[in-house]
């Protein structure tokens, strides 16, 4: 192996006059927002869907059905060259040029978000519904017995135990959208890749780049799964132990 | 706005025997190979050795917590050293589009294959590993004769499920410009200023294809279910 190992390189002056160190942090900010806007898109949609899919409802589960499969079948990059490239076109000719005269990073990043949440909320959605069916059914018997109405029986009854029995599931998925935030990269979001990218190709340290990149995936998982954890035991109820569905039954 | 869909019939052929051809091709060889790789690794896990056990765990946590675009610019970098290495060539060899994204794919592929199949493993009552030593079988009879073919039969449809994953995440060799099916509409697409059309067609393609596997593999689950 000949290769210049040169770990120094992330204290040199980078094009635009901060160091490749600050343009990788640079790539990590960018990752962590897409991330949490996403994911708040995708548990949003992905608790409305997932209910959906519960309820009694027969066209509302067949809606949620198809919006699931809908997502879950079209590759993640396809699913952002459309919200990138073809949503602007079929919108409304107002909204679609509204949408594409935003600015540089914004151009990119609402699209790339928007791209994310929906791809993820469908994923939620279907932990949501598991969640919701590993209940008792009598829970939501007992609950109407009560007389409270459906939105009652869901709001009050049903979604908060679902919501813990699937707390780890969903810690996976956020982990899942970190990652694959940095398909976004494709459309030019300067993520965390993007930023690797870049430094890659103006400093020629390719290994050194990629190394630092790996820490800060992995860092940035750690953080995750130990915020996840301390939630986790926040919200336990004492002596409620939740079935937790079958994360592996799902299909895509 | 204007569509022009014939974009589509002109260059279909160039789509499906150049691009399709290439994604199924990648799709199958690396499936294959990732789990045989990832039985190994699942093996590994699973073997009391601890060591070994240490090290395929290491090596599996580490890229499942890694988005699959970084691996595959890590290899891309990586393989030409590799191959160096291995050829005790001086310069780093250079290795084509294709094999790159192989390599790729198989090692990547492979750490969640590990996983699936470790489950798998585990599904096999352990009475049955006794009962095969009990008959003398060495343990690498007891693995190949009893528990991994039962382990493949349980896990036959999250394998085919997770395949389907991967049929769908090989469209990010885009990175690499090189002509899978997306690599190849987006070439079309580049070239007659027809990014709407090659784009929606590419999703209703990907769509039908994915939806009918995950289809097939429902209706394979119900019928093969081993009822125990």
């Amino acid at each position: 192996m000949n290769y210049n190992w040169n770990w120094s390189v992330f204290f040199d002056e980078a094009p635009g006059g901060v160091t490749y160190l600050e343009t990788l942090l640079g790539g990590l900010a960018w990752t962590i927002a897409t991330a949490a806007l996403s994911w708040l898109i995708a548990l949003a949609m992905g608790t409305l869907v997932g209910v959906a899919r519960t309820t009694n409802v027969a066209w509302a589960r067949r809606l949620g059905t198809a919006y699931v499969e809908l997502l879950r079948n079209i590759p993640l990059l396809v699913q952002m060259f459309l919200w990138y490239f073809v949503v602007p076109e079929l919108l409304p000719r107002v909204l679609g040029d509204a949408m594409k005269q935003i600015a540089p990073p914004w151009g990119i990043f609402l699209p790339a978000v928007l791209c994310l949440g929906f791809y993820t909320s469908s994923r939620v959605a279907e932990q949501v519904r598991a969640g919701i069916e590993s209940l008792p059914p009598g829970q939501r018997m007992a609950a109407t017995a009560l007389g409270l109405v459906p939105s009652q029986v869901y709001r009050q009854v049903l979604l908060p135990s679902a919501f813990r029995i699937i707390l780890p599931p969903l810690t996976s998925e956020l982990l899942n959208l970190i990652k694959n935030t940095s398909v976004a990269f494709t459309i030019g979001l300067f993520e965390l890749v993007g930023a690797a990218r870049s430094m890659q190709e103006f400093s020629f340290q390719v290994f050194e780049t990629f190394a630092l990149a790996t820490l800060f995936y992995l860092l940035l998982n750690l953080v995750v799964v130990r915020v996840m954890s301390l939630i986790e035991r926040r919200m336990a109820v004492p002596g409620f132990i939740g079935r937790s569905p079958a994360t592996e039954e799902v299909t895509p | 706005m204007n569509f022009d869909f014939d974009v589509i019939e002109r260059s279909w052929v160039y789509l499906f025997q150049d691009g399709m051809v290439f994604t199924l091709k990648l799709t199958i060889f690396s499936a294959l190979g990732g789990l045989f790789l990832g039985t190994l690794l699942a093996l590994c896990r699973l073997s009391g050795i601890r060591v070994l056990a240490a090290v395929a765990g290491a090596y599996v946590n580490l890229l499942r917590a890694l988005p699959l675009i970084l691996v595959i610019f890590w290899f891309y970098f990586l393989v030409p050293y590799i191959g160096a290495w291995l050829t005790g060539a001086s310069r780093p060899v250079s290795v084509g589009g294709f094999t790159s994204a192989l390599i790729t794919f198989t090692l990547f592929e492979a750490a969640y294959f590990c996983e699936i199949m470790r489950a798998g493993i585990q599904s096999v009552p352990s009475g049955q590993v006794a009962a095969g030593s009990a008959l003398g079988m060495t343990y690498r009879q007891v693995m190949a004769k009893v528990v991994l073919p039962q382990a493949f039969r349980n896990m036959t449809p999250i394998l085919l499920t997770q395949t389907i994953v991967l049929f769908q995440d090989t469209s990010l060799v885009y990175v690499l410009s090189l002509t899978d099916f997306l690599g190849a509409a987006t070439k079309v697409a580049q070239r007659d200023g027809r990014l709407i059309e090659m784009y929606m067609f590419v999703a209703i393609v990907y769509f039908i294809m994915s939806y009918a596997a995950s289809l097939l593999v429902r209706y394979l689950r119900q019928r093969t279910g081993i009822v125990r």
